[in-house]
């Protein structure tokens, strides 16, 4: 028994001492697959460049609230690349892994690429739907995410909002009209953004798909721009999905150090312009002006000029109770 | 049927028709539904899922099976499959042979406990274990917080990096508990119908416990057991939605082979998607022949001791 108790501990020692390589896990949300796919290539080989050290990226994605909940139950994210900043603070609030203040640790409030909802509609645009008004009106038919389950759902119905409050001079109650008519117009409510984009492009379903605007172009990439067009509404939201670490996670692993590095890299002028490659819209100056001709310029209101920042926004329209729970009957 | 056979037939007999046949028209009929039925739901989407894999060429279909991730899918399946049988294997048996072969105090919550992962979704069964072992459950807040009551196994646990729920341990608990009745549901109404004579009867001629089990017990239950632990089997591997709670979806490490299937699918690779699905459909075909096989194993047996 003896033997066998010290064959383990030995073997346990040898696995613990080959793991040398360093280890990471970027717990994400969905359309960011491909974006990350492409960085973690970039940031291992940046990384080995500059320390020698060999850094292994694993990677997990899923409906931003969804995931948000998975790290608060335990799943060992070093660092959260999620859709909205709501989901981060749920992990701080919940889990208290990180600190309350953590969006202000990041330039450009933690996000380090924005991006914006903008519509996708089949190719030649048959219901000729130019701006949110279009997809109010009657037989048009929505494609769009739960809001309860995933961040860009939450992006979509609040462009929505800030568009019925901007046209109806700041009316709270012709705006909650507006949402109760768009949500009529919803025949599935997946749980995810991609779930939403394989509803639309690969099932078929829906005349218009509310999508981010990096999800647009890629399906524009993966099933052909003969097949679909991206219409840009004349006002939208300002989309910013932030990035932290998670300081207990990362202290306990001893990754604190190139857990920073990972975000910081996506600063950096390759960070940036895989970015804007994969459609989000680049912070960098450099990366914004050789993708300018992907993103139309619109008229973008942000989170805290409209709505008063996130913690407001969860708690009017989107909690148990809120504004899409009493407009939203299926 | 051949020419001879309609020559020889019987005059015709309409009206002496035996009572508990239907006439000719519905018995097509309904033949013709099941079978329809059966094409439409079962054959056609196998079909489906096979054209699909070679959809992009044999080529592509291998690329994708190779793929480290996907190799990384199989091989976890396989680990919880490993498993999660032979301990429902264990207990099926000894749970069965309890209930069939003893009288004792709560028999029946035991049957009705057992049949208990039948009964509640899969999700259900994940959440249990998510609401157990996660960092906001029992077991988290006595390892995790910021003063566990049990600092050493806190410590040791930490140390190890040996975590439970979003990591393998997770997986193969939730594969576990939903695949737990399927050897003792098997076990338990063929060990009541045998009865507890022959144990007995080896009792009284001198044979121990051990011996008994051995010789006479397991003999009897060979075939029962062999289907009980095909069936966990396919189910093991088949999971989702226990599993899809527990797994953290890290690719190449907590994924098992459906969830990888959802995970490619999600890429908008639906090739590669189809071509790992039919990885599974190939399974569900080798378990329906090796279902097929014991069950005629199974008849053969009792033929020849009837005849007996």
């Amino acid at each position: 028994m003896k033997t066998l108790l010290k064959i383990l501990f030995t073997a346990l020692i040898a696995i613990s001492a080959n793991a040398k390589e360093i280890k990471l896990l970027n717990v994400s949300y969905d359309p960011t697959r491909e974006l990350y796919t492409e960085y973690n290539a970039a940031f291992t080989k940046h990384w080995k460049a500059k320390t020698g050290d060999n850094v292994v990226i694993s990677q997990s994605h899923g409906g931003s609230g969804k995931q948000a909940q998975s790290v608060v139950n335990g799943l060992e994210a070093d660092v959260v690349t999620l859709a909205l900043a709501y989901d981060i603070d749920a992990i701080a609030t919940q889990a208290r892994t990180l600190p309350a203040d953590w969006q202000k640790r990041l330039p450009n409030n933690s996000a380090p690429y924005a991006s914006t909802i903008v519509f996708l509609v089949r190719k030649g645009n048959p219901k000729q739907i130019k701006d949110w008004d279009d997809i109010v009106k009657k037989g048009v038919s929505v494609v769009t995410p739960n809001p309860k389950t995933s961040g860009g759902a939450r992006w979509t119905y609040l462009a929505a909002y800030a568009y019925a409050l901007d046209k109806n001079t700041k009316n709270d109650a012709a705006a909650r009209e507006f949402i109760k008519k768009l949500y009529k117009n919803v025949p599935v409510l997946d749980s995810g953004a991609r779930g939403s984009t394989v509803t639309f492009a690969q099932r078929g379903i829906g005349d218009v798909l509310l999508a981010w605007e990096n999800e647009a172009h890629l399906v524009l990439k993966e099933f052909g721009a003969d097949k679909f067009e991206i219409v840009t509404p004349s006002l939208s939201i300002l989309a910013e999905p932030p990035v932290s670490i998670v300081d207990k996670t990362v202290k306990r692993h001893g990754t604190t150090e190139v857990a920073k590095a990972y975000l910081d890299y996506l600063y950096s002028e390759e960070g940036q312009d895989i970015a804007g490659k994969n459609f989000y819209r680049p912070r960098s100056e450099k990366a914004a002006a050789k993708y300018a001709g992907n993103f139309a310029s619109l008229k973008l209101v942000t989170i805290d000029g409209e709505f008063g920042g996130w913690a407001k926004a969860q708690k009017t329209h989107f909690a148990d109770g809120g504004t899409f729970d009493q407009i939203f009957q299926p | 049927m051949t020419p001879a056979a309609t020559t020889f037939r019987a005059p015709p007999r309409a009206t002496h028709r035996h009572p508990t046949t239907e006439p000719p028209a519905v018995r097509r009929l309904l033949i013709g539904i099941a079978l329809g039925f059966m094409a439409l739901f079962l054959v056609l989407p196998l079909v489906f899922v096979f054209t699909q894999a070679f959809a992009k060429g044999i080529e592509f279909y291998f690329k994708t099976l190779g793929d480290a991730n996907a190799w990384n899918a199989i091989k976890l399946t396989l680990l919880a499959a490993a498993i999660a049988v032979p301990l429902n294997c264990v207990f099926g048996v000894c749970a069965a042979w309890a209930i069939a072969k003893f009288d004792f105090r709560g028999k029946n919550v035991l049957l009705t406990l057992i049949d208990l992962p039948f009964s509640v979704s899969p999700v259900i069964s994940g959440l249990i274990y998510v609401l157990v072992f996660g960092a906001q459950g029992w077991l988290g807040l006595y390892m995790n917080a910021d003063h566990p009551k049990f600092p050493w196994l806190a410590n040791w646990l930490n140390e190890h990096n040996i975590k439970i729920i979003f990591a393998v341990p997770g997986i193969v608990l939730a594969t576990i508990f939903v695949t737990f009745p399927f050897v003792a549901r098997e076990l338990i109404p063929l060990m009541q119908a045998q009865g507890r004579s022959e144990e007995e009867a080896a009792r009284v001629l001198g044979a121990s416990g051990w011996q008994t089990f051995w010789r006479v017990t397991v003999p009897n239950i060979k075939w029962g057991l062999l289907y009980g632990v095909i069936l966990c089997n396919a189910r093991a591997m088949g999971e989702f939605g226990a599993v899809s709670v527990v797994s953290g979806k890290i690719r190449g490490q907590t994924n098992t082979v459906p969830l990888h299937i959802e995970a490619l699918y999600d890429d908008y690779n639906f090739t590669g998607a189809f071509a790992v699905a039919s990885l599974l459909a190939f399974l569900a075909l080798i378990t329906l022949g090796l279902k097929t096989w014991v069950e005629h194993k199974n008849a053969a047996l009792k033929e020849i001791e009837v005849s007996k």
